[in-house]
Parts: C-alpha cells; structure tokens; sequence
C-alpha cells in the first residue's frame, strides 16, 4: 500500500457585520428569521440600470480581518464580476475580487492535538456579495407543483473570501484552523460565527498525494458543512475513500461533493465537466478601491489584542496554566469579562487573577453551563463577583456557602453581601461562639468521645461534622478545627 | 412662426415673459405627435397626461414666481433611460411592459429642473445598433427623408429633435449613439465626458463606455439640456465628482486663437466626397472665424473599431445576464427552470444575441488575454492618442459618420458595414473626451451631413462654444425637414 499525504486547503466564506449591505444601503437581517425579500432595492434586485456603492464599512472590517491574519494589505484593489448563472444571484454575476485582492500572504498559528505548534499559510483575503437564498418546495397543498422560493434578503450582504494554502494534513488540522479563524473573526466583532444559519461557512478542497512527493493529486472540494465536527468528519472521510480509490488503481474525479450528515458520507454533487467558466473581468461600474497607508494604520488602531496575544499574557502576568488561559481568552466577551474583574479596585484585601480565574472557570462557568448561558446574560457585574471572592478571602463566609451564594447571585442577580445579611449565611469567626458549640457537641456525644479517646482519631471528621451541622455550615473551619483539637485533646 | 418650431431658448424665453404657457407649448408638441410620428414612429410611450400634468404645475409654479432652468419645457427621453412609472423597454420584448420604480438620475434632474416628459423614444434593442432597425419595437424613419434611417441608437430621439417632436430630447452614447443619429438627422448632439453624467437608472449596455447625452435643435438647446441633467451622484461610482461650469454663459461665439486639430486618420478611404467636402468646408469656416487649423495624428485610430466590439460586447454579455425573467419583465415558461430561463432569453434580438456571444467567448477562459485583456491594453493606447494630441490643440474637427443616412434595410443584413456608420465616434467612448455633433450641410439628396468636434476631459465648454461659433456663422440649423407640411 502506497503510503499518502493529504493536501488540504479551505476556503471559508464570513458574511460581514455591518449595519447595510455590501454595495446599496439595504439593512443586513438575520437571515434565518427575517420575512422572506423584506430587506431588499432595486440595486441588490439586480434591477436595470441599477449600480454599485462599496461600502466603507465592510472594507475596513476586512481590512481589519488581513492585518488579523498577518497578511499585506493591498493598495490598489479592483474589483471583478465572476458571471454564472443561478436564480439567486440577481445580476447573474457575483461583484468579487480577482486578480488583486485586498490582501495577500498572511498565516496563522494553530495548536494541534499533540501540543505542537502548526503554522498554516493564508493565500488571499478578499472581498464580496453573498448571493440570496432558494427554498426547494416539497409538492404539498400549498404548492401543488412543488418549485422554488427565493429569499434576496441575503443578496448583496459583504461577505469576505479567506483562501488557505493547501498545507492542512488532516480533517482535525482542517478544523483547528477553521476554528482559530472563526475566533478570530469573533474578536474581531466582524462575525458572529454561526455555521447553522450560514453566515460562516467552510469549504475543504482535499486530494492526496504520495507521502514525500510534490505534485498535486486529484482533488474533490466539499460543501454543506455546517458545524466544526462535519468539517473533520467529512474531510477524514474524503481522505479514506480517495484512498481507497488510488489503492484500487482507480482515479479520484475532481468534482464537488456535499456531506451527508446523518448517512455520514459524502455525494457528488457536480463534476467538473459542468463547472463553469466564470468569465472574470474588471467590474466597470466600479474604480480601483485605493487603500492609503493611512487607512490601514487607522484600522490597525481599532484591532483588539488577539487571543494569542492574550493567552500568553494571562499566562506570564497571572500564572495562570495554559488551559485556564486558553479557557478565558477563548471568546472575547469571557475575555473582556475577565479583565473587568481585574479593574475593581474597592475590594480589600483584593483577590488575586489566579483566584478570580479559578472562581470563573470552576463555579461560574458551571452555572452558565447549566443555564446554557453566555457571559452577556450574567445579571451581575464583574464588580460584584469580586466582591463575593473578597468575602471568602476575608473570611466572612466560607467557600461552600460562598457556592450557595455565587448560585443565588445568578439567579437574582442581587450583591452577595445582600444574600449573606439576608439569609443569615455570614461566617461564624467568634471564638467563644464555637468553643460553646463544641462544648455542646462533645457533651451530647458522651460514646463518641470515648471511642475518639480510645484512639479512634478517624473521628475527628464526624466531630469537625457535627459542628458544621450545628451552625449549618457557616462556622469558619479554620477555627472549628483548631478548637476541637485542642478541647478534645483536654479530655485525653 | 408655428410654438413646435420654436427652439428650446425661445420657448423659455417665451414662457419667462409670459407669452406661452407650458401648457399650450405642451398640447402643440402632443397634437403634432399625434398628427405625424406615425411617419416617423420616433416615440414607443407617448405620456401625454402626465405631461399635462407636469406642465399644468409648472404653469402654477411660474405663476408664484418661480423659474427653474427647464421650467415647462417640454422634452423627449430615450426609453433606455428609467422613468418611474413609465414602461422603460430598452428597446427589447425582454423589457416589455417593464415599469421601473425608480427615475434615472438625469430624470430626475429634468424634474428638478421643471421639465415636462413627452414620453419615450425608440432605440436599437439596449442601444446595440446605428438605425433603430434593431429595436424589438418599430423602426423610425429619418425625417428628411422616411426611406431613411434616422442613425442610431438614440434615433428616436434624434428624429424627434428634427422633426418638432420636443423641444430637446435625451440619448446615450456607447460608442456614437448621440452623435451619428444627431449627424444623420441634422440636430445637435453631445457626448459628454465618461462620468460627467450619471449612469444611475441608464439601462446598462456597455458600463464603461455608456454616457446620457442631449439632442437639441441648436447648440444653446442641447447646453441647455446639459446643464439641467450634468452633474455629480453618488449611486453612480463612475460619476465625477467636479462641479458643473455655466455652460449657458461660455457660448461667446469668440473662437479666435482656438487650435483646431485635423486628425489625418480620419479622412479615409470609404468617405463619402461630399460628406469630406462638407467638413473640410466647415473647418476652413472655423478657420475664418479666428481658429488655427493644425493637422495632427491620432495613429491608434484603426485599432478603435476592433477593441470595441470587444469591449463593449464583453461588458454588455455581463450586463444582460441578468435578464432571465425571474424577478421582472416578461416570462416565457417551460418545463423547468433552465428551460424557461433559455426560452425567455429568446426574447432577445438576434443584434444582442449576436454581441452576447461575442462578448462571452472574449471573456473565455483561454481567449480573454488575447482578445478582452489585450482590447484594454490597446484601449490605453487609444486613450494616449488623444492625450498627446491634446497637448497641440484645444479641440479636433473630423467627420461624425462617413456617410449620410442610408435607407432602411440597406445594411440591415451587413453587421460589418453597420458597425462602420460608428467608426469616428467609438474612439471617443474609448478615451475620456468629449464631444459632439452639430450640421455643417447637407448632400445633393438633402440629408444632412455632421461635423464632429472633440474635447478632452471635462472641457465640454470648448466643444460647445466651438459648435456655437460655427453655427452662428452658418445658416444650417434654420433649416427644417418637411416633417408634416402637408
Ligand atoms: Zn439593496
């Protein structure tokens, strides 16, 4: 068996967050649950006489995206019209970029499964509309004659084109990079990632070669994958059945094919014999897009730090592990989150990163998990989850209370403080109150005392227990322990 | 004197003193339609209420005192140019009964302007074409003479002009369709420079070369015209964002000291002698007038022929891509999609199917380098032509069209000799001139012949002041075709 290399490159298509469409001034609307052609004019109708305005807005978001990902940003920019007919593409050709797009030669670092770093090179960056939606109609009675619907409110939103080179080995790398890139663009605020309604979207070309050779085999591009595990999945799978096929003497048809997701397979879709020519030529209803030095440099002011950036700092200034940094920098809300609980300043003695860190990762990230919530919707400020880790670190009340109270914050949303007062839930520090409480226990529990005396120090949990019981948790443990050894130790 | 042989100036003259009113100008330029454009079938909508309507207004409107520089006067629009509400069929059965929702901009300047809409006027099918002989619709006749061609494509509107059918009328420009149906019917015509008007509602035919241009019956009308419908839009990214000069105001009629260039490539073989004759005269004419007569050479000007019927067809396969009669005009269904998309497509003239096949096959992967990439290339060398020439003179004389009007049917069947009528203005649309138009006589047969002059960049004023001295000096424009006299 010939031993193969797989040669992988992506393509992924990120619709832009801006407030209008690419190239007229309709609104940009969630296209999943907006009334079907509500966000629509005769410009992204593709009516005659009709022409484009590039939107300011949507080029810097994508300027942002090429400095992102380490490319250079191109100063003369033309745009080009690739023709092809489709019914949801008004003008029967797509305003994109060609021959110089708006940037070139970047790359991006990705961790894989092992712990190594890879780096994956970006070809190109560029700019486009996003075509409209078709609806293939079921014959019911409703539409007897079955047909389909077409929706324009996706026509003309921007969308920008990341290119990879081919240099992605496997379905996993596939989908780190498709990962990474997806967090970028979430930093960025350029997009909101969402795979299910298809405003982020990922399209593997693959095709295998043998292992220490140079050419190019045969390659099959993939469509229709809609989440990050479809990306894997489906890529592995190409690599297993074109495999197959060299293995069996036989030739890989270039073509593209979709993925079968509850079949978990992929189909062909169209061959090569029917792909078309798309006729590019420089879109004369527009002028070359000169991007001046002092754009980019601007544009470059507004990137936030990214989670690279981030993650190696949270790990240098707050010794935090690197999962827990990966973790927090993760999204950039979490991240900005985070860092807001770092600028509260009226909590004495403050709590440290590491703490802070740890309260978020263990207790209220659990919380959110299982209100199947985002940091958005946390009731409270970062302030105010400060202030309950000062409690604790202080000593008013112990950890598992502060859980109970962490729990009850998320509900309400009301300051921890409030909760303790109201419920009581403060800590017991008072000396002499737990003296009189041990005291209390060791008197009613005359057998359990002789058998600790005895030389059962196991005990000494149940003790420590009974306590805890007694003043329903809130005693501090600290002095509960130190006490009750020392009054047991008397009766010795 | 007749209110429809008026000129546009005197009716405004007229209608600011009081002794016309926009209405009666109005109903005598519908009654004439009505009494003699089954002749010349210059119009394809005539909107007759809504012109009374507009012209009702601006009655009311000057009445209160107000003026605005077309108020009331009554013009035609080519009917590739949008018109809200008003069917806008480019000529073509794939555009019949097609009403778009919006008015070009330059529509939207004659309404600003106060001007009353006449109606629509026949083109070749998307402006492909030097007769009208391609409109899907009619074929109007030339009003010197009805076995004639009135030139194309905006023969509608040239024929018009001539014949009092408006007082000024709108046309577009691709690649000479203002100012060979302007020569052929003996009006005046300017192309104005790429950008200088907005293309914003002009059904596209070849984006990168199309520009609105005005007819009138004299170089003031057709100013006039311009300076209500020039100027910068922001829809159109294309359009030139420089202020707009008061035309009106540079028509001295002062020429003296004006460098006249006389391009030798344009005195060519297939020449007809006494449309050379005409325009040799008319240069000597300039040359009385106080202008120095230089000759220079634009040495790239038989390449201009072959790169745009490369370049224009290319844009125009794009441009017409669109229709496929799945969100307006006319379907012709079939069986499934793909079908009916070909059938409907059918609809379209076999001119248009002729260049979208040109076009397609220019941008095809293994061809666009050699035939689409190297018309640009050659483009930029035609471009440089005039840049260089230019640099000697102010503006160049030459021929509009090699010949006068031919008759109908003559080269209807003769793509080749068609595309020759254009072959002294498409190198204009190539480069980033200007130009126009204007009578400088007439043939033994009566038809009239036209004098080209051309301008660099943004210097319409040149050209027009030019056109003006010259026709002041003459008595070409006082004559009037037969049109109606019965
Ligand atoms: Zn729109």
């Amino acid at each position: 068996m010939t031993e193969y290399e797989a040669v992988i490159g992506l393509e992924i298509h990120a619709e832009l967050m801006t407030a209008s469409k690419m190239f007229c001034g309709c609104r940009v609307v969630d296209s999943v649950t907006a009334p079907p052609n509500t966000a629509t004019c005769p410009v992204c109708l593709g009516m005659p006489g009709m022409l484009p305005v590039i939107n300011k807005r949507a080029v810097e978001l994508a300027i942002r995206v090429g400095l992102a990902l380490n490319c250079t940003i191109q100063r003369h920019n033309i745009f080009a019209r690739k023709n092809y007919f489709y019914p949801d593409l008004p003008k029967s050709y797509q305003i994109s970029q060609y021959e110089l797009p708006l940037a070139l030669d970047g790359h991006l670092d990705i961790e894989l499964a092992s712990g190594e770093t890879k780096r994956i090179d970006i070809r190109r960056v560029h700019l486009e509309e996003d075509t409209g939606k078709l609806t293939h109609l079921d014959k019911d009675s409703q539409f007897p004659q079955g047909g389909t619907l077409v929706d324009y409110n996706r026509s003309g939103v921007p969308l920008l084109e990341i290119v990879s080179e081919p240099n992605i080995r496997s379905g996993e790398e596939a989908r780190a990079y498709a990962v990474k890139i997806r967090q970028i663009l979430r930093y960025l605020e350029v997009n909101s990632g969402d795979m299910e309604k298809g405003v982020f979207r990922v399209e593997p070309n693959i095709s295998l070669r043998p292992a220490g050779t140079e050419t190019f085999g045969t390659r099959t591009e993939l469509k229709n994958l809609n989440s990050f595990r479809a990306l894997a999945d489906g890529t592995a799978y190409e690599l297993v059945r074109q495999a197959e096929i060299l293995d069996a003497g036989g030739q890989v048809v270039q073509e593209t094919r979709g993925w079968n997701e509850s079949k978990r397979l992929t189909f062909s879709q169209r061959s090569k014999e029917e792909a078309e020519d798309y006729r590019y030529f420089p879109e004369p209803d527009l002028p070359p897009l000169e991007i001046t030095d002092e754009w980019v440099e601007s544009v470059k002011l507004t990137l936030p730090e990214l989670p690279d950036t981030k993650r190696a700092r949270y790990m240098a200034d707050f010794e935090l592990s690197a999962y827990d940094a990966s973790v927090l920098v993760e999204e950039r809300a979490v991240a900005n989150w985070f860092e807001h609980t770092l600028a509260v300043s009226d909590v004495d003695p403050a709590p440290s990163p590491k703490s802070i860190a740890n309260w978020m990762i263990n207790d209220l990230f659990r919380l959110m998990n299982e209100h199947k919530q985002g940091v958005a919707d946390i009731k409270f400020e970062p302030a105010a989850f400060v202030q309950l880790i000062g409690l604790v670190e202080n000593n008013t009340v112990n950890n598992n209370t502060a859980k109970d109270v962490l729990t009850e914050m998320y509900q309400s949303g009301r300051p921890a403080a409030e909760i303790i007062q109201a419920k009581g839930l403060a800590q017991i520090s008072d000396e002499t109150a737990i003296f009189e409480i041990i005291s209390q226990v060791i008197r009613e529990n005359p057998d359990t005392v002789a058998a600790y005396l005895s030389g059962k120090d196991k005990l000494r949990g149940w003790f420590v227990g009974q306590v805890m019981k007694a003043t329903k948790g809130k005693a501090n443990p600290e002095i509960v322990n130190r006490r009750l050894a020392e009054q047991l130790d008397q009766l010795k | 004197m007749k209110l429809t042989e008026l000129t546009l100036t005197q009716l405004r003259d007229g209608l600011r003193q009081g002794s016309i009113t926009s209405v009666e100008a109005t109903q005598a330029m519908l009654a004439r339609i009505v009494d003699v454009d089954n002749d010349i079938r210059s119009y394809l909508t005539i909107t007759d209420e809504m012109a009374l309507e507009q012209a009702a207004s601006a009655d009311a409107r000057r009445a209160q005192g107000e003026d605005t520089p077309l108020l009331g006067v009554p013009i035609a629009v080519k009917d590739i140019i949008a018109t809200q509400g008003v069917p806008t069929t480019a000529g073509s059965k794939i555009l019949d009964g097609f009403i778009p929702p919006y008015d070009a901009f330059v529509v939207d300047q004659l309404k600003a302007a106060g001007a009353v809409i006449l109606g629509k006027t026949n083109t070749d099918e998307f402006a492909m074409g030097s007769s009208t002989e391609n409109s899907a619709f009619v074929t109007t006749s030339n009003p010197w003479d009805t076995e004639r061609v009135p030139g194309g494509s905006s023969g509608g509107s040239a024929a018009a002009v001539a014949a009092r059918l408006a007082f000024a009328a709108l046309g577009t420009d691709t690649g000479g369709s203002v100012r060979q149906p302007a020569s052929f019917c003996g009006v005046v015509g300017l192309r104005p420079t790429y950008g200088r008007m907005s293309r914003w509602g002009v059904v596209a035919f070849a984006s990168s070369l199309d520009q609105v241009g005005p007819f009138g019956r004299t170089v003031a009308d057709c100013t006039a015209l311009f300076q209500a419908t020039a100027g910068y839009d922001r829809r159109d990214s294309t359009s030139l964002d420089v202020p707009v000069p008061d035309f009106e105001a540079v028509l001295t009629g002062d020429i003296r000291g004006l460098r006249v260039g006389v391009p030798k490539e344009y005195f060519i073989s297939g020449i007809e002698p006494e449309v050379e004759a005409a325009v040799r005269a008319a240069i000597a004419q300039m040359e009385q007038l106080g202008a120095e007569i230089v000759e220079i050479s634009l040495p790239h000007t038989r390449y201009a022929l072959p790169v745009y019927y490369l370049i224009a067809p290319a844009e125009a396969s794009a441009n017409l891509a669109r229709y496929d009669g799945i969100r307006y005009g006319p379907r012709v269904d079939g069986e499934n999609m793909i079908e009916s998309v070909k059938r409907t497509r059918s609809l379209f003239g076999p001119e248009v199917k002729r260049r979208i096949m040109l076009g397609t096959y220019a941008l095809s992967t293994g061809y666009y380098d050699e035939y689409y990439g190297r018309a640009l290339k050659v483009r930029t060398l035609i471009k440089q032509d005039f840049v260089e020439a230019f640099k000697q003179v102010d503006i160049i004389a030459t021929p509009t069209s090699p010949t006068t009007a031919f008759k109908i049917g003559d080269r209807a069947d003769d793509p080749l000799g068609m595309y020759l009528a254009d072959i002294f203005t498409l190198s204009l649309n190539l480069s980033a001139g200007c130009g126009l138009s204007l009578p400088c006589g007439f043939d033994s047969q009566g038809l009239p012949i036209g004098l080209q002059l051309i301008g660099d960049t943004l210097q319409e004023a040149k050209i027009l002041n030019a056109a003006h001295a010259y026709e002041q000096s003459t008595a070409w424009h006082q004559q009037l075709p037969l049109t109606g006299a019965s």
